[in-house]
């Protein structure tokens, strides 16, 4: 890192710094409220970004479908939950659901077309679209919204914001526990350690001997059902409706863009930066905050065009 | 060979390189054909010599269609397949020869159009600034190339695949921020009855006149591309596409050619915008949302993006299909028809319809010419 971008990241600091000072003076307890949104949002898009950069860092393959998975998820978690009443059933059903089309887009499609990234991105859009359109003939355009269990309904109390919805505490504290135990599956177990082989040399990791294409579907599983899982989770936090997934499918494409493809711990600080800045564009600059998130990407592909955690493919 | 010789020839060749470097996006370059031209048939003559029977077929097919088909054809599928094949004609110049697919051509277009709106004149007065339409559309046309030249410049750092990502994500990121400012953007409604010039008493947005309007546009970008992938530019690029690292080390300024190429391209979707805002009279962001974005690659990769017609091909296919498809399928499954017909398109045949076609003759003709290596579109 040079000089001038020294520089400038250090004037970014302060001026971070200088508007929470700001911001707290003001108005202490809507500046935490406003963080603490932003640390769920950035939660939920952890949960999606995270699967979305595990399969692009092992194929190469950068899923557009990725959304609809979202989507299809959190509809199937939905059908589960009101036949059930249970939530916790419907989490498992949407990460089921969509881990279940991820493998069979993956065995019959993908596999197909090894090493011709444009075309399995294109194919994906192609998804997208049917399955969005399929969706919408299914479902409809109503809003559907979850039931969590009671015991993380209503709200907490917490110093200086007062109260917060519990949920989406809880909501945080999944999101830590999913992003700590996928971190410990990819440094700690022989699965999560032939991935990341497979991301660095794909070849080399073929030629060890591995079935690389069970990896492949497993990996292609769990990065899908983390989308049904987000999806439903999400549900419960906001609500679904169409659209929803072209929504997470940029979020994932920004968190992934910013933190460097292939990196868990890339996507974690993408997510931050990004669920921040856009909660906080939100509560203070409501008609711009999208232009927050732009300009975070801006910044982080002018110093790094690979992503804070990006490395050379 | 000595070192010092080495220096000598490799300095050479740099100025050599040089004068075919400088002149980028320019769009004539008579000086470097100058000299060529004394020996060679003079340019009319060239032209001459290169029309084909068929191309004489088309252009008197176009220019004859508004008089025989109805209102509605004209304006409805001609024009609007005319217009909407120009934005995809910038997606297959940029995808096909620059081998950089952006899906933020629509965004572009959508630049230029909401510029003809915000300096033009709209039903949203207190944004509109009322300019004269030629002022309006110039300077919204020129907003919108350097608009596609900042996507090239940010875009073109990274490569391949992730063009993809970063030019999606700044076109969904440009629709949310139409949706949600209201200051520039009027918001979720944008712009009605913008645009629609009157020239010298012909009300421009009548079927006739504005179908020639779109033909004149998109004949002019189809006969730019063709100059410019035979220019000295255009050669470059696909010399870059097929190998930036070669062409960087015999000189070549790689990135300086690929923002060149996004520019050009940025310059025929913004054409392609304004036709489009006075086609529909509106524009909002509905106009540029992910489905719209999509749809101009689903002309293009449809049409096929190794030949420029291969776009308006395209586009003639979709607008036909989206106005007749809910006659031929359930009534609003157009996104499921056209999505599996792209979809097939992928799967089975990656060079389009285009590609079909000429399988279709090879195989009629039973030529057995030798198959051309396939390259990544």
């Amino acid at each position: 890192m040079n000089r001038s971008s020294r520089v400038l990241l250090a004037a970014l600091a302060i001026a971070v710094v200088v508007f929470s000072a700001w911001a707290i003076a003001d108005n202490a307890s809507l500046y935490f409220k406003t963080l603490l949104n932003g640390l769920t949002l950035a939660s939920l898009y952890f949960l999606v970004a995270s699967g979305f950069t595990l399969v692009f860092g092992l194929m190469r393959n950068v899923n557009l479908a990725h959304g609809s998975l979202y989507l299809l998820g959190a509809y199937v978690g939905w059908i589960v939950g009101e036949q059930t009443g249970s939530w916790l059933l419907a989490v498992a059903a949407g990460f089921l659901s969509a881990a279940v089309v991820g493998l069979v887009m993956q065995v019959l499609i993908f596999r197909h077309m090894e090493g011709q990234d444009l075309r399995q991105t294109l194919v994906t859009i192609g998804l997208s679209i049917v399955l969005a359109d399929l969706m919408l003939w299914g479902f409809g355009g109503e809003i559907y919204t979850f039931d969590p269990p009671p015991l993380i309904y209503g709200s907490t109390v917490l110093p200086v914001v007062e109260k917060f919805p519990t949920y989406r505490i809880a909501v945080l504290v999944a999101a830590i526990a999913i992003g700590i135990g996928l971190w410990t599956f990819l440094a700690r177990t022989r699965v999560g350690m032939m991935i990341r082989a497979g991301v660095d040399d794909r070849g080399m990791l073929a030629a060890s001997g591995v079935n690389v294409q069970l990896v492949f579907a497993v990996t292609f599983a769990i990065g899908a059902g983390l989308a049904g899982l987000a999806g439903v989770v999400g549900g419960t936090a906001l609500s679904i409706s169409p659209g929803e997934d072209t929504r997470y499918l940029l979020a994932s494409l920004v968190v992934v863009i910013v933190g460097g493809m292939g990196s868990i711990v890339g996507a974690s600080i993408g997510a931050l930066l990004i669920g921040t800045a856009e909660q906080f564009g939100l509560a203070y600059a409501p008609t711009y905050s999208v232009v927050f998130t732009f300009v975070i990407m801006v910044v982080a592909l002018a110093f790094r065009p690979r992503g804070i955690m990006g490395r050379a493919a | 060979m000595s070192a010092a010789q080495w220096r000598r020839a490799m300095n050479s060749a740099a100025t050599a390189a040089a004068p075919t470097l400088a002149p980028l996006p320019r769009r004539a370059q008579p000086a470097a054909d100058a000299p060529r031209a004394s020996t060679a048939p003079s340019w009319p003559a060239r032209f001459v010599a290169r029309i084909r029977a068929r191309h004489v077929v088309v252009l008197a097919a176009l220019v004859a269609y508004p008089f025989v088909a109805s209102p509605f054809f004209t304006y409805q599928i001609g024009a609007q397949a005319l217009a909407l094949g120009l934005i995809a004609l910038s997606l297959t110049f940029l995808g096909g020869y620059g081998g950089m697919v952006s899906l933020a051509q629509m965004t572009v277009a959508g630049v230029a159009g909401y510029g003809v709106a915000v300096f033009g004149t709209s039903s949203a007065a207190a944004i509109s600034l009322g300019w004269p339409w030629w002022l309006a559309s110039a300077v919204a046309i020129v907003l919108a190339t350097a608009f596609a030249a900042a996507v090239g410049w940010l875009s073109v750092r990274t490569e391949g695949i992730y063009t993809i990502m970063i030019t999606l994500a700044i076109g969904v990121a440009f629709f949310y921020l139409a949706q949600q400012n209201y200051t520039v953007f009027n918001g979720f409604q944008g712009f009605n009855r913008a645009g629609a010039p009157e020239v010298l008493g012909v009300e421009s947005r009548d079927p006739v006149p504005f179908y020639f309007a779109t033909l004149v546009c998109a004949l002019a970008g189809y006969f730019l591309v063709r100059h410019l992938v035979r220019a000295p530019f255009g050669i470059a690029l696909q010399g870059i596409r097929d190998n930036p690292r070669r062409m960087a080390s015999l000189g070549y300024a790689v990135t300086a050619h690929r923002v060149a190429a996004y520019a050009v391209s940025g310059l025929l979707a913004a054409v392609g915008g304004v036709l489009m805002v006075w086609y529909n009279g509106r524009i909002s962001p509905g106009t540029v949302n992910l489905g719209a974005m999509i749809s101009i690659l689903i002309i293009a990769v449809l049409g096929g993006m190794k030949h420029p017609i291969g776009a308006f091909v395209g586009a003639i296919v979709y607008v036909l299909l989206q106005n007749f498809a809910i006659d031929l399928f359930v009534r609003e499954r157009f996104n499921l028809v056209i999505g599996a017909g792209f979809l097939a398109i992928v799967l089975f045949s990656p060079d389009g319809l285009l590609g079909l076609w000429a399988k279709l003759r090879s195989s009629l003709v039973k030529t057995q010419t030798p198959q051309q290596t396939r390259r990544q579109p």
